[in-house]
């Protein structure tokens, strides 16, 4: 078996992928995707009222049936729903999740090539230079299915993201893409789905365009020039001769492509200033489709895009003090009333109709994400416009409205099941269901209480899986604050500790391997008492127990924390 | 802008506060007991100016006051016209030039107004009511102007003066040539290098525009006659703007200094078919002022700043007089947000330095620069019919002593110093309960560590940017 399928596999298998990590040659049956059921639960579902005590069903990846009165296959896994709540799958609708996010290129710079060419690229003279501008890159042609940030997406709600290319003035084109697969093609829901526009400039007098004024400028002569290859090459299709042969040029052919798929265009604004100026040049390109992204002043400006009919993104990063910022220097008034009011503006947009989404521009915890929701909500927006510019609102905004966004049969089986209101803050994400697979929800969350005993040594480890026990052997040190390091070691070779802590007699430690191409994680936590340990392996999504004991107790005992 | 900041915090932090709110219906007004300087009617003293719908609606000794009328006892007061500063650089985001290329004549400035720099209020509490912002000049042939009334509290397009020709900023000399500018190491230094390149960008550029316009008049007539497949040409929005110039629709504002760079672009221009709207700077347009007033020209110059580089050499402070008396259509310009803020006592220098008459020297900051605008059937003295722009100063305003009360646009009062002077304790507090608040709020907790960037960033906290890439004018 090749190892890119082992690793395919990992992820759909529930006990064998136990069984794969600690001995990689064991083979694996591929099971069909399964069917699953939740019962008795709140359904969330987004588009209609919401069931009390109802059931969704799951097969083949999408959602098979939905209400109080459904009959469940024989052959699905059913989930007691008792006490949970199932929403829609979560959206993030403006991310770069799966590309390389590293620093940001320089506006005026061409796309980075090989080193030796980029030490001779000519810096952008001129708009017919076409700096910064690669439209033709598509989220969905560069995904990374292994970026660990969509596993931790997934575990915070998040079934689907937009991502798009961020690079430039014309970085390129956004793919709808879910949170789960070991490949590209397992994840891509829509692609290309939009097209991203910044209005970044390079600064200075060196290189083209060097000021805002530039950059907008040089916007509205690219869409100029792609509406003129669009008529030229008709013209010129329909009858070559004595036609003469208009240029070709990459960038008009894709934007003109991208306007005539009807995909919408998104369009950087965050001030009112900014919102004001962003419809203005929409107007003037003559943008049919368009999606302003930032709006956190939006709440001084929510009368004007209503009437301008224009959906937008919140950035749910709301405004903070700059940090760099002089401690001892008073923040103006205008930068207090914004930091203050920018959570308003959810409310305000959707008192005033506007269409809406949220997306999480760069916070690095998805968890914040949902926080920063919350503070919308108490800033005013009723918990159900919340999860509407979570789901289906932000479904429509991207054009995957008839696929994601709510519970209703026929729609692709994204689903979060918690076990509370999900803008409470003591609710928890318990499964998430991602294209009809189930993904388990961990905490991993590390309580305060001191260590009460000393996990450092050597200890023997059982993992207990369907297909027979595993051995393996972990090497912890344990500093005086119950932080633990080492390594775990099975038939497949050696992996080190991270995030590992004994808090009580509770501890939790996590372990990475490589899968063929991908890195997978695998958390064993559980409780100790001298010297055994018990409790659970978990490992995409599904769980196995172990036991442990540490032989050489005495020794290791004594040994004391480590320096 | 430096000293601004020093000497007036309170002013940024207040402006912030008297938004829009006074911008409603004004109704009818009346200005009552005031001094008026009509500039074009003399001085009437004791005198009412009636507004009606932001419009001068009757002016004079016996102005009847309407009943329900709103009334401004201006008892010792003076009213000018609102002040126009024919070159500024207030109001703009992202940089005033494309200093990159050099013909950037695709750029404008409407398109990246900042309406809420707080320059625009501190202009305003100066008295100015309209300005010329301009691109900056670092290039030849520069972006495209915006022509503003300081409507503080109105977005970026309610600022645009409506029906305002537009216009583009040329520019000669040291700055275009970068002779101020030492280029970083590795990078070629831009073309133009010296005044004869500055001309050649601008003369090839032309050529170049009459071509473009020759191939859409024979695109027109080809399709006018009834030919099939015809590709039209590409539009060009650098090209675009110069046709509208060689066509006699868009205004230039010329950046420049000596006397044989402005005779070299009269006589360019001339080739070429246009005029020159106005030399702006123009610090030697004493020696060439009959040429200047031949082609039709204005001249919109500083009352006293020289020696700043070497084309600033010859500067006299007689300048602005000497052009005047040879016929020229003479403004005062500030070319920065503090000296926009005293524009009257520029013009009033005129008087010392020449012998302006009151009226010759109050034209140099109303009359003349909306003469030079295209916008004197609007704005630029107190008349029937015109805009209701006014400044009410408590002394005479080419006085050193007067300090402006009031203005006025559109009829509305935008700026009022009794008001503003009476809010300042209100938004102290204000600002002190919110910084406890959000202070409270972040102690709270834990804020989520900033990882990627965002659109936009926090709004600009009211300081403006003057980077016209030149340490003078």
């Amino acid at each position: 078996m090749p190892r890119r399928t082992v690793g395919r596999l990992l992820l759909m298998v529930a006990a064998a992928s136990l069984v794969v990590m600690f001995a990689a040659t064991t083979a694996v049956p591929q099971n069909p995707p399964p069917y699953f059921a939740v019962r008795g639960a709140r359904i969330v579902t987004g588009s209609g009222p919401v069931i009390e005590n109802g059931t969704v069903v799951v097969a083949n990846g999408l959602i098979a049936a939905v209400g109080t009165d459904v009959a469940i296959p024989p052959e699905a896994w059913v989930i007691d729903g008792k006490g949970l709540v199932v929403y829609p799958g979560l959206i993030d609708a403006l991310t770069d999740l799966g590309l390389p996010s590293g620093q940001p290129q320089r506006p005026g710079q061409q796309p980075a090539g090989p080193p030796a060419q980029q030490a001779q690229q000519r810096l952008a003279q001129g708009p017919e230079d076409r700096p910064a501008s690669t439209p033709w890159e598509v989220a969905a042609d560069e995904l990374n299915a292994e970026d660990r940030r969509f596993e931790s997406w997934r575990n915070a709600g998040f079934t689907t993201v937009l991502s798009t290319p961020q690079r430039g003035i014309f970085p390129g084109q956004g793919a709808v893409v879910n949170t789960a697969g070991a490949r590209a093609s397992e994840m891509v829901v829509k692609a290309p789905a939009t097209l991203h526009l910044t209005f970044r400039s390079a600064g200075g007098f060196r290189e083209f365009p060097g000021s805002l004024m530039g950059t907008l400028a040089y916007i509205k002569q690219v869409f100029l020039d792609a509406e003129h290859y669009g008529q030229a090459s008709a013209i010129y299709e329909r009858n070559p001769r004595g036609v003469e042969r208009p240029s070709y040029d990459r960038t008009e052919r894709v934007v003109y492509e991208a306007l005539t798929a009807g995909r919408p265009v998104f369009l950087p604004a965050n001030t009112a200033v900014e919102i004001h100026r962003a419809i203005h040049i929409a107007r003037q390109i003559g943008l049919r489709k368009y999606v302003l992204y930032g709006a956190q002043q939006g709440y001084e400006v929510a009368g004007a895009l209503a009437e301008a009919k224009v959906p937008v993104l919140v950035s749910l990063r709301w405004p903070e003090r700059d940090r760099e910022a002089d401690p001892e220097a008073p923040e103006s008034l205008r930068s207090l009333r914004f930091r203050d009011r920018a959570p308003s503006t959810p409310a305000a947009l959707h008192r005033a109709g506007v269409k809406f989404a949220f997306y999480s521009d760069g916070i690095s915890n998805p968890k914040d994400v949902l926080k920063n929701v919350a503070k919308a909500v108490a800033a005013g927006l009723p918990r159900e416009a919340a999860l509407r510019a979570l789901t289906l609102d932000a479904a429509e905004i991207l054009g995957v409205a008839e696929r994601l966004g709510s519970i209703e049969a026929g729609k692709i089986a994204n689903l979060v099941v918690a076990d509370g209101d999900l803008f409470e803050e003591k609710t928890k994400v318990k499964l998430v269901f991602v294209d009809g697979h189930r993904f388990e929800v961990r905490e991993s969350a590390r309580p305060a209480e001191p260590p009460r005993d000393n996990l450092s040594g050597r200890w023997s480890l059982t993992v207990n899986t369907p297909q027979g026990s595993q051995q393996a052997t972990a090497e912890l040190s344990m500093a005086p604050d119950g932080t633990l390091t080492g390594t775990v070691s099975g038939p497949m070779g050696t992996a080190t500790i991270s995030n590992g802590w004994l808090s009580g007699n509770r501890f939790s430690f996590t372990i990475s391997l490589s899968m063929g191409p991908q890195q997978v994680e695998a958390t064993f936590s559980g409780t100790v008492e001298g010297n055994r340990m018990s409790g659970t392996v978990s490992f995409g999504g599904f769980t196995a127990e172990f036991t442990g004991t540490r032989p050489g107790a005495s020794a290791s005992a004594t040994a004391g924390p480590a320096d | 802008m430096k000293r601004a900041q020093r000497f007036w915090p309170w002013l940024a932090m207040l402006a912030l506060g008297l938004s829009p709110a006074q911008a409603q219906d004004a109704g009818t007004l009346v200005i009552r007991n005031a001094t008026i300087l009509t500039v074009t009617n003399g001085t009437i003293r004791n005198g009412s100016i009636l507004i009606r719908d932001g419009k001068i609606a009757a002016v004079g000794r016996n102005v009847r006051v309407p009943e329900g009328a709103t009334v401004i006892d201006a008892t010792g007061q003076y009213v000018m016209p609102g002040i126009i500063d024919c070159h500024s650089h207030i109001a703009v985001d992202g940089g005033v030039n494309e200093g990159s290329v050099a013909v950037s004549s695709m750029v404008a400035i409407e398109d990246v107004l900042d309406p809420t720099d707080v320059d625009i209020y501190r202009d305003l509490a100066g008295g100015v009511t309209t300005a010329n912002v301009l691109h900056g000049s670092a290039n030849p042939i520069g972006g495209l102007n915006a022509v503003i009334k300081l409507r503080w509290g109105a977005d970026a397009r309610g600022l645009l003066f409506e029906g305002a020709p537009p216009g583009i900023k040329f520019a000669l000399g040291e700055n275009p040539k970068r002779s101020n500018f030492t280029p970083q190491p590795g990078t070629p230094r831009r073309y133009p290098a010296t005044r004869m390149g500055v001309m050649d960008v601008i003369r090839q550029a032309f050529t170049e525009a009459r071509e473009y316009q020759k191939r859409w008049a024979e695109y027109r007539r080809r399709v006018a006659a009834g030919e099939q497949n015809l590709i039209p040409p590409r539009r060009d929005l650098k090209l675009e703007p110069l046709v509208e110039i060689l066509e006699g629709k868009r205004l230039v504002h010329a950046h420049s200094y000596r006397a044989d760079e402005i005779l070299q672009l009269i006589r360019l221009a001339e080739e070429f078919g246009f005029k020159i709207a106005t030399f702006q700077h123009v610090l030697e347009g004493y020696k060439v002022a009959k040429e200047i007033a031949a082609h039709g020209a204005g001249a919109s110059t500083f009352s006293d700043w020289w020696a700043y580089k070497v084309e600033a050499y010859d500067a006299i402070p007689y300048n602005a007089a000497l052009m005047t008396q040879r016929g020229v259509v003479v403004s005062i310009n500030s070319d920065s947000a503090e000296e926009a803020r005293h524009l009257n006592q520029e013009a009033a220098k005129a008087m010392k330095w020449g012998g302006l008459s009151e009226t010759e020297a109050l034209k140099l900051v109303t009359l003349n620069p909306a003469k030079q605008l295209g916008i004197a059937d609007r704005v630029g003295s107190i008349e029937v019919g015109k805009d209701a722009d006014l400044v009410l100063y408590d002394k005479h305003p080419l006085s050193v002593y007067a300090v402006v009360q009031k203005v006025l646009i559109d009829g509305h009062v935008y700026f009022d110093r009794a008001q503003d002077i009476a809010r300042r304790a209100e938004l102290e507090k204000e600002k002190k309960e919110l910084t406890e608040k959000l202070q409270r709020s972040g102690e709270r907790e834990q804020p989520s560590r900033p990882g990627g960037r965002r659109p936009g960033g926090p709004p600009r906290t009211g300081e403006g940017v003057q980077e016209d890439g030149e340490v003078r004018p």
